[in-house]
């Protein structure tokens, strides 16, 4: 069987805030009562972590989970793993009201990373991403420009997902942000 | 003449020479002028014609309040019309030509209108243009259209590029004189995360200039100091050349950042849209000075006190030698004095006030200024310019008492604070009769969600004219501001500021105050738009007593500068006029933004190819590289036709649909839309949206379904899959994807929110290829890897499966009416497998068919289409669906609308087929006429075509239209309109168009 491609395929803008496609990434909707013992250990058990607060993700390399509504994780897990999560899934919430999809192929992952990645994120999304409000370990769900987005800071800057759909168009007003130059007030100091 | 003088100027480097050109002439200016100063140093005083007169127009001002000093700048994709001379700064090469004027600035025709401006009055275009009726396109609007405008549009396409910002911040300081500096120095120092911009390049406002003394500094020394304070604070952040232009609910804020305006060879953005979210904001805007209403106060020469002392002191231009000053309050002195220290000539400083000014007077005095109390301007001599003024007791009625020969006259009727941002989201002002200004009520402050003020206001525009105040009342706005955003801080302590005594001001609101109808008819309200003391006169007398309504039958205050300068001077005018208090008449509304930001800022980035997002599926790339000739579906772009070389899009559509039908037809339906609906409660929940029962699915099989609104209306269709015991997938159209999400998320979360059921769009993770035609089974068999057989995969039925090694999902549903599979795969797959079916497709005769193709299809096998056949007004019982409601069910979305009268009316219009006797296309949207004419005499109507194609298959116009009593007039003739005139005749017949006996969908 052939490889899978990502929207992107690869595509890379350099710059002082780069902007990459991070290629395909197995995703997993789990919509469930995140309260139950059931699900909150089957969580554990893939993503490594507990399910995080509201607005928040945990993420080691290519597996972790992210908050996304009161009753909706998104489990982040390598790509070639899916089937065998959602087997794995299904196996562990019998009995119980659930569901889970795979969307890794509905998305599009994409890294902002560079001196002022911050600012080129806040050209787009109307999120407060001053360094002192928005820290490692924190997600929005919101918007960029005119679609919607997911993104989490990381060491390096930022993670984005969007819809898969929409790839070029974020990949482009990223990679115009950053080609624009940095504002000059979250990172200038 | 106005000149450069031989020193002073804090703004400009003279080592600096700055090269520009004005109409072609090529002048010099110094770095630091701005586009005004420079050319007021080149003598150049005349700038522009107004917009209704033609008169001739000069700088009145030194800052964004101007009027008259608009030019269209730049040239090719740098062009922009209406830019401010007074806040364009100069850079080395920049090109400016005046504007509203023909053939020349010097000489312009349009200056005819002058003299007919006793014709033109108040309310002359409401009066004039109405009768008679040709009178309008043959007269008036030609005439209209030569006078008006004042930039020229620009030709070319935009080549500087734009984005925008988001800030979230604690405070906001709109102005960076001493009251933002201070309130900016206060918050920084609790800790506040505090944001302070400035819409010129330089700090200070007019302390700087008018020496004020703050801490025992100068004021330039105590701004200097307090920017550094700023910048060492890692939580306030500094910026010059930024506009607060809007102030909207919920403390959102924009800002509009100009960063290479004054340097356009810079890279990056030229201009920023900062979208601000403050828990508080500061507007310390400062005050626009007013002018005074006297015969001639519009020639060029006459400027405000403050603009002329602007000049001079910031830019070491000089607009005379010989200075008239006329004012109603102490400030102007400061315009004398500062004129006499520089060596020029003050003939007289004329107070309309009786008992004259205090410490400024006395110091004016003391340089030798001669000062007339109790007197006015009766009238200004020049024509171009100018040349002098003739003096009257303010008390009296225009007798000249003297002239006085002079080059400029600098003019104040007192100062009104820049209430603009307080006003934008409810904030309320006070009419100070004392200060006769209007400024902001601090108790009727603009509110938040809370019901708290989230505006604050200080310093000048708080109605503070002294620096003492001004300083105090900056800090304590930005303590009291830090303090709601949750910082406190104990630290700092009230700037201290020392100000010369003054007398007070005394209104004047006309000069002299019994001035006649010949000098209230030069008397200028409105510099740009030509509104005088006697239009707004006139509008009173004429019974328009609301100000809102005077200004729009006057155009008073409705020019570029949004009524900066004559705002107040009009309304006290009409409150005169009317018998009225100021405060009674009130103020018109103030608008964003403050002034005029460019399109480019507002759009942002969105140009060339993030214009909008253009959705993809993983094979429109494929698409586009082999002669996709798209069109919009929603955010899609989806192939219409693929169109071959030598071809015309309509023959790709027919080579189309005729190689479906007889060969093998590929389509991408990715954009489909897909949703995952699971749950004990699924069965009930798709039960209660669709029109028919899905409950009863066996797993494995497909169902076409219906969903209707509340009201009964068709709103989307699409086949249902039974996945397993408890989950549905739901397909959509593909502009309906997303509403539908929604549409099930709202009835899940809000009414039925104890049923368990979950829903996912799961639409963008599958690409989906359509295989149709004879040959489709030919072509799955040879690639092989699982049953496709009729007796394995039956029609209506899906399965999981294998296809040359690809993990797919295939669905046995036609859309054509030809043997079809629908085959899924995961999207990141989707483009190989596409590729794969082409190449193995090629021996079957494989081609890829777009949109137009499909419809044809549909519409010769007499499917609907929603958005063709649905118009958000017909139910699915007026497309002869009964088949698909069902019967059984206690409820369903629609089911009680679909049971009132009108609904179940007999009469309403029904689905058929309509075929034309010559066999020509029906046109899109014709009507089927009836006898008669209605109440409105219009032709009465029997139906409406609702799909209309040319079907290649049967080489006909064949047409699907909704007709009254349509299924029982099998047979009958109709007239169908066509535009331009005349019917065409057409045949009621059955929808289905191409076998009726359905033998082609098995193969």
């Amino acid at each position: 069987m052939v490889d899978p491609v990502s929207a992107l395929n690869g595509r890379v803008a350099k710059g002082a805030v780069t902007v990459r496609d991070c290629g395909v990434q197995g995703m997993i909707t789990l919509r469930a009562d995140l309260s139950a013992a059931k699900v909150k250990a089957l969580c554990k058990t893939i993503a490594g972590h507990a399910i995080p607060d509201n607005g928040r993700i945990a993420l080691d390399e290519a597996t972790g989970l992210a908050w996304m509504s009161p009753d909706e994780v998104l489990l982040i897990v390598p790509y070639q793993d899916v089937a065998a999560t959602l087997s794995q899934i299904d196996k562990a919430l019998t009995g119980l009201h659930y569901l889970a999809v795979d969307v890794s192929d509905a998305r599009a992952l994409i890294a902002v990373e560079g001196a002022f990645a911050a600012e080129v994120m806040a050209k787009l999304a109307p999120v407060d991403l001053h360094p002192g409000s928005f820290a490692v370990g924190q997600m929005r769900r919101s918007r960029m420009g005119q679609v919607a987005a997911a993104f989490w800071r990381t060491d390096a800057g930022f993670q984005v997902i969007c819809f898969r759909s929409v790839a070029e168009y974020m990949f482009n007003q990223l990679s115009i942000a950053a080609k624009a130059g940095p504002v000059g007030v979250f990172d200038a100091r | 003449m106005s000149t450069r003088l031989a020193s002073g100027g804090r703004l400009v480097n003279r080592d600096r020479r700055v090269s520009f050109s004005f109409n072609g002439k090529t002048l010099q200016g110094y770095e630091g002028d701005t586009l005004a100063s420079a050319l007021l140093a080149n003598d150049q005083l005349l700038v522009g014609r107004s917009f209704k007169y033609h008169r001739p127009r000069g700088v009145v001002a030194a800052g964004a309040e101007e009027p008259n000093g608009l030019v269209n700048l730049g040239v090719g994709a740098g062009f922009e019309p209406n830019q401010r001379a007074t806040t364009t700064e100069l850079y080395d090469g920049l090109v400016a030509q005046s504007q509203n004027h023909w053939p020349s600035l010097e000489f312009d025709v349009g200056v005819i209108n002058k003299h007919l401006s006793r014709f033109m009055p108040a309310g002359f275009y409401y009066k004039m243009f109405i009768h008679p009726r040709p009178f309008w396109k043959h007269v008036y609007e030609p005439f209209i259209r030569q006078a008006a405008g004042l930039g020229k549009a620009p030709k070319d396409r935009d080549g500087s590029t734009y984005e925008h910002f988001h800030a979230h911040i604690d405070l906001l300081v709109i102005g960076g004189g001493i009251a933002g500096l201070a309130a900016a120095l206060e918050a920084g120092r609790a800790g506040a995360r505090v944001l302070l911009i400035e819409q010129t390049a330089g700090w200070g406002g007019r302390a700087v200039v008018d020496g004020a003394t703050i801490d025992g500094l100068k004021a330039e020394e105590w701004v200097n100091h307090a920017l550094q304070a700023l910048e060492d604070m890692s939580n306030v952040t500094v910026r010059a050349r930024m506009m607060g232009a809007g102030v909207y609910d919920h403390g959102y804020v924009l800002a509009y950042e100009r960063l290479t305006d004054h340097a356009p060879e810079t890279d990056g953005p030229r201009h920023r849209l900062w979208r601000i979210r403050a828990t508080q904001t500061i507007t310390a805007t400062g005050a626009i000075e007013r002018p005074l209403s006297f015969a001639g106060n519009d020639l060029p020469g006459v400027l405000l006190a403050a603009a002329v002392r602007d000049y001079v002191l910031n830019w070491g231009v000089s607009l005379g030698d010989r200075t008239v000053v006329v004012t109603n309050n102490d400030d102007a002195y400061r315009t004398a004095i500062a004129l006499k220290k520089a060596g020029l000539d003050v003939p007289a400083i004329i107070d309309a006030r009786a008992l004259g000014g205090g410490e400024l007077a006395d110091q004016a005095r003391a340089l030798g200024i001669r000062i007339e109390l109790g007197k006015g301007i009766a009238s200004v001599k020049g024509g171009k310019r100018v040349t002098g003024v003739t003096i009257c007791a303010q008390a009296g009625e225009g007798a000249v008492l003297e002239e006085i020969a002079c080059d400029c006259i600098a003019m104040s009727g007192g100062w009104s604070p820049v209430v603009h941002l307080w006003s934008h989201c409810g904030g309320k002002l006070v009419w100070d009769a004392d200060q006769a200004m209007f400024r902001p009520d601090a108790d009727r402050a603009p509110t938040g969600a809370d019901g708290m003020p989230f505006v604050l206001t200080a310093g000048i525009a708080n109605g503070h004219l002294h620096s003492a105040e001004v300083v105090a009342d900056g800090f304590a706005a930005g303590r009291s501001a830090a303090k709601v955003a949750g910082f406190s801080s104990k630290s700092g302590s009230a700037p201290d500021g020392a100000d010369a005594t003054e007398a007070p001001i005394e209104p004047v609101w006309l000069m002299p105050q019994g001035a006649g109808y010949a000098h209230r008819s030069k008397a200028w309200l409105d510099f740009q738009n030509d509104v005088k003391v006697s239009d707004v006169q006139l509008a009173a007398h004429e019974g328009f007593e609301s100000v809102e309504h005077a200004k729009r039958y006057t155009t008073l205050g409705m020019a570029t500068d949004q009524g900066k300068l004559s705002n107040i001077n009009g309304l006290a005018t009409l409150a005169n006029s009317l018998n009225s208090t100021i405060p009674q008449v009130g103020t018109t509304t103030f608008r964003p933004p403050y002034t005029p930001i460019s399109m480019g800022a507002i759009a942002g980035a969105a140009r060339d190819e993030i214009f909008q997002p253009l959705r993809m599926t993983p094979i429109s790339d494929w698409s586009n590289a082999n002669g996709a000739d798209n069109e919009p579906v929603g955010q899609w772009r989806r192939p219409f036709a693929y169109v071959r070389a030598g071809e015309t899009v309509h023959d790709a559509v027919n080579r189309e649909v005729t190689n479906t039908r007889e060969k093998l037809g590929l389509l991408d339906a990715s954009t489909l839309g897909k949703l995952v609906v699971k749950g004990p409660d699924a069965g009930r929940f798709l039960d209660m949206l669709y029109t028919n029962m899905m409950s009863t699915l066996a797993v494995g099989k497909c169902r076409y379904g219906l969903m209707c609104t509340e009201n009964g209306f068709l709103m989307d269709d699409g086949v249902v899959a039974r996945i397993d015991d408890d989950t549905w997938l739901c397909h959509t159209t593909t502009g309906g994807a997303e509403r539908i999400h929604g549409w099930m998320e709202d009835w899940i979360q809000c009414e039925w929110w104890d049923w368990k059921v979950y829903v996912a769009n799961v639409t963008e993770q599958f690409a989906q290829v359509a295989v149709v035609g004879p040959n489709a089974r030919k072509l799955l068999e040879k690639i092989g890897g699982m049953d496709v057989s009729k007796e394995t995969l039956p029609f209506m039925q899906w399965t999981d499966g294998n296809l040359g090694g690809f993990k797919v999902r295939v669905y046995r549903i036609s859309f054509s009416g030809e043997l079809s599979f629908e085959i899924a795969v995961p999207a990141s797959y989707g483009r190989a497998f596409w590729d794969m079916m082409m190449d193995a497709g090629q021996e079957f005769g494989a081609m890829p068919y777009g949109t137009e193709c499909l419809h044809i299809l549909r519409a010769e096998k007499g499917f609907i289409m929603i958005g063709d056949e649905t118009d958000g007004t017909v139910i699915p019982q007026d497309l002869n669906l009964g088949w698909a409601i069902s019967k059984k069910k206690a409820d369903y979305l629609g089911k009680r609308a679909q049971e009132r009268s009108h609904m179940a009316d007999p009469n309403r219009w029904k689905l058929v087929g309509l075929e034309t006797l010559d066999g020509s296309v029906i046109e899109d949207g014709a009507y089927a006429v009836a006898d008669g004419v209605n109440a409105n005499g219009q032709r009465n109507t029997q139906g409406r075509v609702t799909s209309t194609y040319y079907s290649p298959t049967l080489k006909r116009g064949i047409a699907m239209g909704l007709v009254l009593h349509g299924p029982d007039r099998m047979g009958d003739e109709v007239e169908l309109t066509k535009t331009g005139g005349g019917t065409v005749r057409a045949r009621i017949v059955d929808q289905v168009f191409y076998d009726k006996a359905g033998e082609k969908q098995d193969g």
